[in-house]
């Protein structure tokens, strides 16, 4: 108990530091807050801000099998917005949070997100996970007006003027990573296998088809597991019947650790066999446990292991506020772009206004030196980013063997 | 099968036997401590799951300390691990039956909804106390990987050990309800508590034991799961629908049902994933489960109980 008082207390010395520092900062730079421009010029729509600040959403998963994942997509943004606003904030105003709590549960996040816009009148929210979530809050974000930041690499297909989407796209995670595993591991064969539900099912089809048509390899089989399911004895004894060059998978949840915990009992491990996954972060690796992934690989946009000063400080930055062993996911990552791309939209557009902001965002002129590197928002509300392919080792850490160049994004594919 | 070697396909033959072997002993364990439970006491435990992940967060915390003070024994820690899971899920159940469970035996319906928001309330303990994420407890080495019998044999190391484990439990508790003079003032009670009570069995006594017991089971088998699944606040629930369902199929209360159930479901589970997809062999499953029960409702082997 004393312990945890003490972590506490020194949680908040270090944010009063933060604070402190930012006051300096804010002194030396001849105080930007006070030069922001008046309210009424700002906020035409009466959006909940004020001469000295405004109020955003945070909307994700604080309990509920969810929860797991979207713990770090939170802490990420909220440290975005806390470095933001030590900066003398947007537009000269602090950054105020409202977070909710989605609960898992899709039509619970539609109903805090009216709730986020219609009686906190926020600027904008950062958050959602799954698929499921965002298409449950979609109707309302159109309905109100409201902004979205998206932060996970899903199946694409869809583009809203409300929405900004920071993971990556299907075809921005799936092509680049076949062409690579086709490249340098010789791969003519291929076992897909995912969960069941929407993202695997469209990113496999995208696979299949590229997969074909591309690289004229085979898809020696595909399989989907119900999510949730814990057993795949039958379904490895499936794959070892079929010698495939390479294992693509997509599992997710805690399937996907019974998956690699039974990969690894049947002797499948990456010494003998290629495996390529779509759905191993920093995050799921320590839930899986690195000695049980050691030697495959996962495609992502981001890992924490990048070696460049921006990444660097960003590790730091996250450690010093969320604790050293906080592991940084490709999500957590792209929801701390979040609050940095809207805060440069609404500066280009001078305004808080969501049509504005949008206008902004759709100019194809912002971009960002994220830790992942320079990322560019596209009219079409997603990023051109680059992939890379790490390995992972038994820290729970990925080594990065290729790094794709930049890949413009693409939602809607043609003949797929 | 054209294309495939003699014995590439008498080793997928070995390999899928012993995967629905395995599988087999994961949900004999898993439903052994709701069986109990269900059977003896007519309560339903639905925070069943939430007592597996009571297990599965002793192992991780006992391999935290093993790893911290005490590196040397790490190799072997597992087993003591699992004894303090199966104390520490056993303490809980006896407290929750103290607190809650008690004053509902005469409402089973509210026991159903009681332990419901129970399992709720421990899920967000797990989360508070150990955070959202999941955590991987760090596993001996000779629970790992795969024991290679022949040149295309592989045998799994966790599933060997998950095997052994469930016959060790399920002969226990046989040991235990059949052989020792608890076991008999169990039976008594489930038989007839009016007159069990008369010949002065402490009924209330048996009833909190008999509750820890299934619940200290519970723990175990979630420690066991920790070499084959996920360990996460959550965890629990991945396995309460697939244990509701071999108690149930197998006639409630019976533990020999329970046994059969477990093996059937396993079996049939097992072989249609192999030769239909994982989501289709599942669906097959269901559905076989459901017509058998609707044709027999009492199960495959129900307790012959005069009511």
């Amino acid at each position: 108990m004393k312990q945890k008082q003490f972590a506490i207390e020194s949680k908040t010395s270090r944010r009063m530091l933060t604070a402190l520092s930012a006051a300096m900062l804010l002194a030396l730079a001849g105080s930007a807050s006070a030069g922001g421009p008046p309210t009424a010029k700002v906020d035409a729509t009466g959006l909940a801000v004020t001469d000295t600040d405004v109020t955003v959403g945070i909307l994700h998963s604080s309990t509920g099998t969810m929860a797991i994942s979207e713990t770090g997509a939170q802490e990420a943004e909220k440290l975005a917005i806390s470095q933001i606003n030590a900066m003398g904030g947007v537009l000269g105003r602090k950054i105020k949070i409202v977070q909710e709590d989605g609960a898992s549960d899709w039509p619970t996040f539609a109903e805090k997100a009216k709730k986020l816009l219609e009686e906190n009148h926020v600027a904008a929210i950062f958050g959602c996970w799954t698929s499921a979530s965002r298409k449950a809050v979609l109707p309302v974000l159109e309905r109100d007006n409201g902004l979205l930041y998206y932060p996970t690499f899903y199946e694409g297909l869809e583009q809203s003027k409300n929405v900004v989407y920071t993971g990556q796209e299907a075809t921005q995670q799936v092509f680049a990573g076949l062409d690579w595993v086709a490249k340098t591991k010789h791969a003519k064969t291929f076992y897909l296998i995912g969960s069941d539900y929407i993202w695997p099912r469209t990113t496999m089809k995208l696979a299949r088809e590229y997969i074909t048509r591309v690289l004229h390899g085979t898809v020696v089989g595909e399989e989907y597991a119900a999510l949730g399911s814990t057993d795949f004895g039958s379904t490895i004894n499936k794959i070892r019947l079929k010698h495939p060059d390479v294992i693509y998978a997509a599992v997710v949840g805690g399937s996907n650790v019974s998956w690699f915990k039974q990969l690894k009992a049947a002797g499948i491990t990456g010494k003998s066999q290629t495996l390529l996954t779509l759905s191993v972060t920093e995050d799921e690796a320590k839930g899986i446990g690195g000695e049980n992934l050691v030697g495959f690989y996962s495609a992502m946009k981001y890992f924490e292991s990048l070696n460049t000063p921006e990444n660097q400080k960003f590790v730091k930055d996250f450690h010093a506020m969320w604790g050293p062993t906080a592991p940084i996911g490709d999500v957590t990552q792209a929801a701390y772009e979040g609050p940095w791309l809207w805060k440069m939209a609404v500066e280009k557009a001078g305004s808080f206004d969501t049509d504005k902001v949008v206008k902004a965002e759709e100019s194809g002129t912002i971009s960002f030196d994220a830790p992942e590197g320079m990322i560019y928002l596209e009219p079409n509300h997603h990023l051109k980013t680059r992939l890379r392919i790490g390995e992972w080792r038994p820290d729970g850490q990925a080594d990065i063997v290729y790094t794709s160049p930049y890949i413009m994004p693409n939602p809607f594919p043609k003949g797929y | 099968m054209g294309g495939y070697s003699l014995s590439d396909l008498w080793s997928i033959v070995v390999m899928q036997g012993f995967s629905g072997l395995s599988l087999f002993s994961v949900l004999l364990l898993m439903a052994l401590g709701l069986a109990i439970i269900f059977g003896q006491m007519g309560v339903i435990n639905m925070a069943h799951g939430e007592f597996m992940t009571i297990g599965a967060y002793m192992i991780y915390f006992c391999s935290r300390i093993v790893a911290k003070y005490m590196p040397g024994f790490m190799p072997y820690y597992f087993v003591f691990a699992i004894v303090v899971a199966f104390v520490v899920a056993f303490a809980v159940g006896y407290f929750v039956e103290f607190l809650l469970i008690r004053h509902l035996y005469k409402r089973p319906l509210d026991t159903l909804l009681a332990t419901w928001g129970l399992s709720l309330i421990m899920q967000q303990v797990f989360r508070s106390l150990f955070g959202a994420r999941e955590v991987s407890p760090q596993l001996p080495d000779w629970l790992m990987g795969a024991w290679k019998a022949t040149d295309t044999i592989d045998i799994p190391l966790n599933g060997l050990f998950v095997m052994a484990l469930s016959i060790l439990v399920t002969s226990g508790v046989f040991l235990f309800l059949y052989r020792s003079s608890w076991g008999l003032k169990v039976r008594a009670t489930t038989q007839n508590r009016v007159m069990a009570g008369a010949v002065g069995i402490n009924t209330r006594l048996v009833d909190r034991l008999t509750f820890a017991l299934g619940c200290g089971i519970a723990g175990v088998a979630g420690a066991a799961f920790t070499t084959i699944g996920s360990t996460g606040p959550t965890s629990g629930s991945l396995y309460i629908v697939d244990t509701f369902l071999v108690v149930a199929f197998g006639g409630a209360g019976s533990l020999l049902g329970t046994i059969f159930s477990a093996f059937s479901i396993a079996q049939v589970q097992s072989l249609l994933t192999f030769f239909l997809t994982n989501a289709m062999g599942k669906v097959t499953t269901l559905l076989a489960v459901i017509v058998i029960l609707m044709l027999r409702p009492e199960g495959l082997r129900p307790n012959k109980v005069r009511k």
